[in-house]
């Protein structure tokens, strides 16, 4: 039965490989065999060239129009206009003195996360890592056991943290066990801002260990038997031979890590909505809100904050290739 | 008991565990804990009735109050435990309830009516998994349209996504021709460029192509993913174009041998951006966020997400479909669980 299905399917195939080759020949025969790749590599740039490099350019002709028209054609143009708007401050430290006030808390509240989130989630990432390389019995078991909860959707992992924090959640039912009063994880500023911080490490370290291991496995063991046999201690080993090996991995890390950290949106938004007030609103979901949410859409100020986000995003990431660069 | 740690900590080769050991196994249980402890939280709450999952301090397993049917009484009537004004102790179903005065009945015999303070009562529950969360959320929440959309979104995209890419890095992998390194060049200095940073032109350009409120618009953006092609030309280049030469030799056509030769041998590659792409699509929350607005159209993230702000206090119904989202994952999760983590580690993105 199973053979005659599978010869069945895999004579369908045979045809739809004939009718194409057919139609393929042809158009071979037509442009030349060298010039296949054109058509091998079409339909991607097509659809890149549409939905990825024309956005980006028409983000520019956003940035640089004004008005809350939507189509391009309708609307003026205004030159760096809503940049200086962006950046019309009294003091740049204060987003108070701002004229575009919520812009500046987004990058301080972005600026905040990015940087204990981006600290914390490596040196987890890190310790478990170097604890699932020893000898351990069931460490495939283990390693999926650290990586579950990146397959989980940011709305599932944001709902399910909200329920545990909410006020008659399981962690201040603990807390009212052992006899101390409730607390307002979720409506007082520090304790949110806490909050999705260790909720984004809990949902992505195992990402991170994954790669961290598989660069701690590739550091070969002869290494550490020779250390060992010149009487280095382990602490010796770990800095003199792990800590430079695993030097690329954890630029990866570091790099991937950051980029992430600072377009989060979809977690903290569906965790706290960028509350209370305003204290975890991010650059993402300010972009999302100006631009898709506020009653009065302002493309330009969107698309204006979206090119100071993505130019932080590149210095960033050649800011370190060029350190690491630097030190090899 | 000496006898008996020695046996559990006995080892292979090794004389004993060491102190480190311990701390080892002990941060690893601590870790299960922490990955797991939440979504058992979640699943367990979700079987609580709606009455209980509001009640403070909460409890771990869900409890349902026992009822009794009682000839005479229309309705089922919850039992409690009375302590009596004697001092003696019984199981008793109450009919009413008047102020601070709870009215009860023996089961046993319906006729004599006891009369109780509430506070000296106490409800007689028992552990019930309760399905009615899901049976009132697939109702008042769309879940099978909203799953429906998820699938065909995921199935149709994924299955774009390695159409294209593999045969955008098969032409580009195997191919010498005027723009090939231009290309991939912009390709790969795209993948910095979040969809984020994007927003507002990519939804104009999906209004004038038409695609908002259609899962097309969904689909056919990502699918030329910077990522997968980057991930698919690195693979090929290790194929040896000898291989290639032979077979042209033979007669056969470029489209026959990317079918026959290219695809069959970057199997292993497929899957790697086959498991991501699933995951991406899946989880894909902003994207299907800016361009569906009529929930006809809503992914299982969207439906999810617009449900809970909505029904914000009805935790009983976020709940059970909170745990319905996460299944479909989980159970791909289960049986793939070690191409995923060994493919990840490999190739180093998400």
């Amino acid at each position: 039965m199973t053979t005659t299905s599978s010869r069945i399917l895999s004579r369908i195939y045979e045809i739809v490989v004939n009718i194409l080759d057919f139609v393929f020949g042809g158009l071979q025969r037509l442009v030349g065999a060298n010039n296949m790749a054109y058509v091998f590599v079409l339909p991607n740039l097509l659809i890149f060239g549409i939905f990825i490099l024309l956005p980006v350019i028409l983000n520019f002709f956003y940035a640089f129009t004004g008005g809350t028209e939507f189509f391009l054609t309708e609307r003026p143009y205004v030159g760096g206009q809503n940049f200086s708007q962006l950046f019309d401050c009294e003091s740049f430290l204060d987003p108070n003195s701002c004229r575009e006030d919520l812009f500046w808390r987004a990058v301080f509240n972005t600026a905040g996360y990015v940087f204990f989130q981006v600290i914390i989630m490596v040196g987890v990432s890190l310790f478990t890592a170097i604890i699932l390389n020893r000898k351990i019995v069931a460490r495939g078991f283990f390693r999926s056991v650290f990586f579950y909860p990146v397959l989980l959707s940011p709305i599932v992992v944001a709902l399910i943290w909200k329920w545990i924090l909410q006020e008659n959640g399981l962690f201040n039912g603990i807390l009212d066990g052992m006899g101390y009063d409730k607390i307002q994880f979720l409506t007082n500023v520090t304790w949110a801002r806490f909050w999705v911080v260790m909720i984004s490490v809990w949902a992505y370290m195992g990402f991170y260990t994954l790669i961290l291991l598989a660069g701690l496995q590739a550091i070969p063991s002869s290494l550490y038997e020779a250390a060992q046999i010149d009487g280095a201690t382990k602490w010796d080993a770990f800095r003199n031979i792990t800590m430079p090996l695993l030097r690329p991995t954890m630029l990866v890390v570091v790099i991937l890590s950051l980029i992430r950290a600072v377009q989060v949106f979809d977690l903290i938004f569906a965790f706290t909505r960028g509350g209370p007030g305003t204290a975890t609103l991010t650059l993402v979901q300010y972009i999302y809100e100006i631009g898709f949410a506020s009653p009065a859409r302002r493309f330009g100020i969107a698309s204006s904050a979206s090119i100071v986000m993505a130019g932080v995003l590149v210095i960033a990431t050649l800011m370190q290739l060029y350190l690491n660069r630097e030190e090899d | 008991m000496a006898n008996a740690s020695e046996f559990i900590t006995r080892t292979r080769g090794k004389k004993s565990l060491h102190i480190t050991d311990y701390l080892t196994y002990a941060y690893l249980t601590l870790g299960t804990l922490v990955m797991f402890g939440p979504v058992l939280w979640l699943v367990l709450s979700s079987f609580k009735s709606s009455g209980e999952v509001v009640k403070f301090p909460p409890r771990l397993l869900p409890y349902q109050q026992e009822m009794v049917v009682v000839e005479g009484y229309d309705d089922p009537l919850p039992m409690y435990s009375a302590t009596l004004e004697d001092g003696t102790v019984r199981d008793l179903a109450q009919i009413r309830r008047i102020g601070l005065e709870s009215q009860l009945i023996d089961p046993a015999n319906p006729e004599e009516v006891i009369k109780v303070n509430i506070e000296n009562r106490e409800p007689i529950e028992s552990v019930e998994f309760n399905l009615n969360n899901y049976r009132e959320g697939i109702q008042s929440f769309d879940f099978a349209r909203y799953l429906w959309n998820s699938v065909v979104v995921t199935v149709l995209a994924t299955a774009l996504t390695l159409l294209v890419n593999s045969m955008a890095a098969f032409g580009l992998s195997k191919y010498k021709f005027a723009g090939r390194d231009a290309i991939f060049v912009i390709m790969i200095s795209t993948l910095m460029v979040p969809i984020s940073v994007i927003l507002v032109p990519i939804f104009l350009v999906i209004t004038n192509v038409g695609w908002n409120n259609t899962l097309i618009g969904i689909i056919v953006p990502g699918a030329a993913t910077p990522t997968g092609v980057f991930l698919l030309r690195q693979y090929m280049l290790t194929i040896p174009d000898e291989l290639l030469d032979s077979a042209r030799i033979d007669g056969a056509s470029e489209w026959r041998i990317y079918l026959q030769i290219i695809l069959p041998l970057a199997r292993p590659a497929l899957a790697v951006l086959m498991i991501f792409s699933i995951m991406w699509r899946w989880n894909d929350f902003l994207w299907p966020k800016i361009v569906l607005s009529q929930s006809e159209f809503f992914t299982l993230q969207v439906g999810l997400q617009t449900f809970q702000s909505e029904l914000n206090i009805q935790w009983h119904l976020i709940l059970a479909m909170t745990v319905l989202t996460l299944l479909p994952i989980t159970l791909v999760f289960g049986f793939l669980q070690k191409y995923i983590t060994t493919g990840i580690a490999t190739t180093g993105l998400k």
